[in-house]
């Protein structure tokens, strides 16, 4: 009987619920897509690199994926709780009728079983055609061939989003139970018949609230922004970040008053058609709802950063490559380790120590690698270092004020010098501009633009370093752009081009040999590289020897890897956030079309024609979507600013891009929503 | 003076045939410019059906109804709310104020759904708030107003639009003693000194002793009708409780 009863209630109130449903489906399918990403590749034609990186692609979002389940679970409670407030009169009469609420509870327990059974299959199901198509974007991130285009189904996503949204469920449940134990009779009989208190806030009250607001807003900002520099530790971003939050609810709790009070001035305004009635119903509800706008508007802003700083970071990866892996391949290797420097080392075996005192070509014909049969266009130079020369000594009198300005920079790294004529040979074979210098003259070279700022600075003071005795002067008042080692981002943080005497008394601290492969063709290219990479095992860090090797292919797989693996996190939060707060915005809306009914109802009475109902109803439903999409938009300016500020080793060339893709997504999914909202609530409204 | 309101041979039928109620059965009256007419008749005589048909809320299955002389029975769609707001003024039992807004909002909205000039629209409603004696209560919300407050500044909104007929329905239904006889006297004033011409329905006899003429509905017919002629307000209600009290029944639990 209660089986029925519940199944009835859903089958009647499905207009109501049809968002809800709607949302926990997308819901489910997302998760279902996101977690099956691993079966997709399993067909894909990649390198045994790239499948580490998905592995740990994988990883990370199966991580991501309890962060979302929160938000889901937290959007689920208050979405069913939404649902239900709106049926008190109907508990009001099943509990005048005699119905206890055990009973109560266990209708409530049947609906959400109900609705859990039926949005998980029906979610599921699309998310299994969905991930289909995932694969086609997966394979495209990787930039992989698809071998052949096969159904997948992941098992482990399956089980993992029912027990996930198992879970979430059974809390809803418990949560309903316990809300129904709370209610009184009297209340959800007469619940609605209290009518809301419309208080108009003090415009002064409000003037202030609001210029406070914007100043802790404007401050929040110009701290993420121009005054970043006052963000020496990581834990200090939590600031700009409360202030923020806290003054983006005042912002809107001040601005409901305000623009209200503003609107009633312009009395010809107001005084047209709907439009009094439109701006009463928009600041009667933003009185109770100046929070849930807040949190929806956070959420946006995370939303419009995530998605467009990660579908920036895969495009300007990418694209600095080409520029930025002139050779095929690098091998380097540290030269005479200490005892002392070993002990400091995480990684550094007695192998490598002694590794460390031969040559680098030794070291190449001990792993039984001939350059010569591989390899042509052969550099080799060595990197030189002294104890005596540090970050410290050659910012020269810039140091004292920088400390203060970033007293957490590594000052005491030793600073590293390179012979003018092996640079030059680097550089030819790089394709950059080659230098000369006089006897007593040094060049900077540098690519990361924060340090780069930084040493500029202490050139224009003209900074000299001494090398054994003698000084040495900058040839040029700015940092030259370059780099020693390839890397698939600007990461040079400094090196010095000296006269080729100036190093004697220096110690030789890296051998480095730089050459393309041989071979031209992709295939012969590749099985080099795998002598290398796979065969001598010189991966960074690799126990037998002290030999590392940077290797263009590597570089663009990892780069690729990184930028799909980015991408993907950020679409998957990014997404969850937008369907979490558009639904929220969709269901406050819809859930207030009760009172809207009545009202709208009653403007028919007195007249008022079915276009200018719609228009209002238009205004009203579009405003209340708009308003926390504006401030969103504001913060993300400064957001995406700061983002590309920690992000500024990878490049932010390709922004604009990025930025229009998250305007499309936005605009398809809450846009979607939005029309969605109003086509529900002019059906509701409307005269039966 | 003509017929503002004209009912002719009005008929309402609910149901299948199988099943079919009548719930006006062949009505036909006039009400002439100035009139106040209060029809009356017990719960499920009608009267609720026959001020819908009038306000085309509702449609009549058969019969006409002529407004000022225009068949309102053949109106459609957007010339249905234009008659609506142009020609009629609503009051209800529950007064139907939006609670959103302030007395002064919900009297204008009537205005600015015409697309009334704000200039015409302040001088209108401090006419006729002088005239129903709410200026006090303009800046309040609804909730902040008593019952009888709250029907004063709905028929205010009824009138503002110098309507060609004013229905109300119930409009004491929700009042206390007190300020019933206020709005009626209100209405009184209305009718007499701005020649209102209103529509009343009620079952309530001491409300409808303040109109001019009162008709009695039962079981969809007209059952009786009597005129105020130049009896007394008193007289007249006693005049309606014998026929009350002829009609039997129901009505008198109206007393």
């Amino acid at each position: 009987m209660l089986c029925k009863l519940s199944l009835k209630n859903i089958k009647k109130s499905i207009k109501d619920y049809a968002i809800y449903f709607f949302t926990l489906i997308l819901g489910v399918a997302i998760f279902y897509v996101f977690n099956a990403i691993d079966s997709q590749t399993v067909m894909m034609d990649v390198s045994t690199s790239t499948k580490e990186i998905i592995k740990l692609m994988t990883n990370m979002l199966s991580g991501v994926s309890v962060f979302v389940s929160f938000i889901l679970g937290f959007l689920i409670i208050y979405a069913s709780r939404f649902l239900i407030k709106r049926r008190n009169k109907e508990f009001g009469i099943y509990l005048t009728l005699g119905m206890s609420k055990r009973k109560i509870a266990r209708l409530l327990f049947f609906e959400t079983l109900f609705i859990g059974i039926i949005s998980l299959l029906v979610g599921l199901g699309l998310g299994i055609v969905l991930s289909q198509f995932m694969s086609l974007l997966v394979a495209n991130s990787f930039e992989a061939n698809l071998t052949e285009f096969a159904f997948t189904f992941s098992r482990v996503a399956c089980i993992k989003t029912l027990i996930y949204f198992g879970i979430m469920y059974v809390l809803v449940m418990i949560f309903n139970t316990f809300n129904i134990n709370r209610y009184k009779l009297i209340d959800l009989l007469h619940g609605s018949k209290k009518s809301e208190k419309v208080r108009l806030k003090n415009p002064l009250i409000c003037t202030l609230v609001f210029i406070a607001s914007c100043v802790v807003l404007g401050y929040a900002y110009y701290l993420v922004t121009g005054g970043i520099d006052k963000l020496s530790e990581a834990s200090q971003i939590f600031k700009p970040i409360m202030m923020g939050s806290v003054s983006t609810f005042f912002l809107f709790w001040s601005l409901s008053g305000l623009i209200l009070r503003i609107v009633m001035r312009l009395k010809k305004v107001y005084y047209r058609g709907l439009n009094a009635f439109v701006v009463r119903q928009i600041s009667s509800k933003i009185n109770t709802t100046v929070m849930s706008m807040t949190i929806i508007c956070l959420m946006l802003f995370i939303t419009i950063c995530v998605l467009s700083s990660s579908l920036s970071i895969k495009n300007s990866m990418t694209a600095n490559l080409k520029t930025m892996t002139p050779v095929d391949v690098q091998f380097y290797k540290y030269l005479n380790i200490t005892e002392e420097q070993a002990a400091k080392s995480w990684y550094l075996n007695d192998k490598m120590i002694e590794d460390s005192k031969i040559s680098l070509r030794d070291t190449l014909a001990s792993l039984n690698f001939n350059p010569e049969e591989n390899l042509k266009d052969i550099v080799e130079f060595d990197l030189y270092t002294t104890n005596a020369i540090t970050m410290k000594d050659t910012l020269g009198t810039y140091y004292d004020e920088l400390l203060k300005k970033y007293p957490l920079l590594d000052y005491d790294s030793k600073e590293v010098f390179i012979r003018i004529s092996d640079y030059n040979k680097l550089a030819k074979l790089f394709k950059k501009e080659e230098y000369t210098l006089e006897d007593d003259e040094y060049i900077l070279l540098a690519d990361y633009q924060e340090l780069v700022d930084i040493r500029e600075i202490a050139l224009k003071r003209n900074t000299t370093i001494s090398l054994s005795g003698k000084e040495y002067t900058p040839k040029y008042q700015e940092v030259k752009n370059g780099f020693i080692f390839m890397n698939s981002t600007h990461a040079n943080a400094g090196v010095f081009i000296v006269p080729d005497d100036a190093v004697k008394n220096l110690q030789k601290e890296e051998s480095i040999l730089a050459a393309n492969y041989k071979e031209t063709s992709e295939e012969e290219k590749q099985k080099i590289e795998n002598k290398i990479t796979i065969d001598m095992d010189v991966h960074p860090y690799a126990s037998k020897t002290n030999l590392s090797s940077i290797t263009k292919l590597a570089l663009y797989e990892a780069s690729i890897g990184l930028g799909a693996m980015v991408t993907f996190i950020g679409l998957y939060l990014g997404i969850i956030f937008l369907i979490s707060s558009a639904a929220i915005l969709a269901l406050k809306e819809l859930s207030e079309s009760t009172d809207n009914k009545e009202r709208f109802a009653m403007l028919r009475k007195i007249g008022t024609e079915e276009k200018m109902l719609n228009k209002a109803l238009f205004y009203q439903i579009a405003i209340f979507f708009l308003f926390p999409l504006i401030i969103a938009g504001i913060h993300s300016i400064f957001g995406i600013k700061f983002c590309n500020f920690l992000l500024a080793t990878f490049g932010n060339e390709k922004l604009l891009p990025s930025i229009i893709l998250t305007a499309i997504f936005l605009g398809f999914i809450y846009g979607g929503y939005f029309l969605i909202t109003y086509f529900v609530s002019k059906n509701i409204i409307k005269e039966k | 003076m003509g017929n503002i309101l004209k009912i002719d041979k009005i008929e309402k039928y609910y149901g299948s045939r199988s099943s079919l109620t009548k719930a006006i059965d062949n009505i036909s009256f006039d009400v002439e410019k100035g009139e106040f007419v209060a029809i009356m008749g017990s719960s499920g005589s009608g009267k609720t059906t026959l001020l819908n048909c009038i306000s085309t809320i509702d449609k009549v299955t058969s019969g006409h109804i002529f407004v000022g002389g225009e068949d309102i029975t053949k109106l459609k769609g957007n010339a249905l709310n234009k008659f609506r707001r142009e020609e009629l003024g609503f009051i209800f039992q529950d007064f139907n104020l939006l609670d959103t807004l302030t007395a002064y909002e919900n009297i204008a909205l009537a205005l600015t759904i015409q697309n009334e000039k704000i200039g015409v629209i302040e001088k209108k409603i401090k006419k006729v708030a002088s005239d129903l004696d709410i200026e006090s209560v303009l800046k309040k919300y609804p909730y902040q107003m008593s019952g009888g407050q709250k029907q004063r500044v709905a028929s205010a909104r009824a009138i503002i639009t110098d309507p060609k007929l004013i229905l109300a329905d119930e409009p004491t239904g929700a009042l206390d003693s007190k300020s019933a006889r206020m709005l009626l006297e209100r209405f009184n004033y209305l009718n007499e000194n701005l020649e209102a011409t209103i529509l009343m329905v009620t079952h309530d006899a001491f409300t409808a002793s303040y109109a001019t003429r009162v008709i009695f509905i039962k079981d969809g017919k007209i059952f009786h009708e009597i005129h105020k002629g130049k009896d007394t307000r008193k007289e007249f209600f006693d005049k309606i409780i014998d026929v009350v009290t002829l009609l039997g029944g129901d009505l008198n639990d109206a007393l």
